[in-house]
């Protein structure tokens, strides 16, 4: 799928976070995506985002355009160098938290996208990829 | 720190949230509001959220502490203006924001609220003249 436009913004302080929802915004406005398509793939990337920040210490956000013939779609990965995720099962599990959330992050992020992809191992850290289709 | 204004009119205090709140912010409000209902005995808090564009589990989780935090100092919360938008999100998200009550704008949050208010002023007449019947 080709790519057509890409940034990459760095996660080190809440303000970033702010940062990549209003980035992502304008690409998926960029990208055609209708309110309620952008409003997920936002909501998205603000709860993986959070994670970047608060449970790998910071890292970055890579936003992808792509378009694949007709079809338009947004790809974002998060990476950091943080601990990592022993068990991503347990990680991924609604209600699960290490550190006093609601632990919907993980599972609600790959709900509101078409592909989902996350690796992660303890001591090499954490990438999670999220794709939007128009 | 950048702070959300709480204004009070009456027996309420109302809140417009109007920027997109980082963590930090969202917890201020919280202390914030908290801390001023019981300062100013507070009976109902209005959140008005038509302006924010989305709501993640962090602020979905600001939004029930406040309205759990108001309740057990006797204040109810109501929310209003969600965009359908975020609405469709949150459900996605696995949030149903227990507890908290909405409407569809500032005028129907009001009006529930002081129907609210004059419902428990009725209870505690109602309980006033049980008691002097007692006597
Ligand atoms: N980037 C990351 N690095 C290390 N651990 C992570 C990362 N992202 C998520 N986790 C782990 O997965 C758990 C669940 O994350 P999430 O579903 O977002 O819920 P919450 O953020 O509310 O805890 C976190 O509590 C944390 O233990
Ligand atoms: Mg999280």
């Amino acid at each position: 799928m080709p790519l057509t436009k890409c940034e990459t913004l760095a996660i080190r302080a809440e303000a970033d976070v702010v940062l990549v929802r209003q980035a992502v915004r304008k690409l998926a406005i960029e990208q055609g995506f209708g309110l309620v398509e952008q409003t997920k793939i936002v909501t998205a990337a603000s709860e993986i985002a959070r994670n970047t920040l608060d449970y790998g210490g910071g890292g970055e956000a890579v936003l992808e355009c792509h378009t694949d013939g007709i079809r338009k779609g947004l790809r974002l990965v998060f990476s950091d160098q943080g601990p990592g995720i022993k068990d991503i099962g347990q990680a991924m599990r609604d209600g699960f938290t290490t550190g006093g959330g609601l632990g919907h992050g993980l599972g609600g992020a790959k709900r509101l996208v078409e592909e989902f992809d996350i690796v992660s191992a303890p001591g090499s850290g954490t990438r999670v990829t999220l794709v939007r289709w128009k | 720190m950048e702070r959300i204004p709480i204004l009070k009119m009456g027996d309420f205090l109302i809140v417009t949230i109007q920027v997109d709140m980082h963590d930090r912010l969202a917890l201020a409000l919280q202390d914030d509001l908290t801390t001023k209902i019981s300062a100013t005995n507070a009976k109902g808090v209005l959140i008005d959220i038509s302006s924010l564009e989305i709501v993640d589990s962090f602020i979905g989780r600001m939004l029930s502490n406040i309205s759990g935090m108001a309740r057990i100092l006797d204040a109810q919360t109501v929310l209003t203006g969600m965009q359908p938008a975020v609405a469709i999100t949150l459900v996605e998200l696995g949030l149903s924001l227990p507890g908290i009550r909405t409407a569809l704008n500032v005028e129907r949050g009001m009006s529930l609220l002081r129907a609210s208010l004059a419902e428990s002023d009725d209870a505690t007449s109602e309980d006033d003249v049980d008691a002097s019947h007692e006597m």
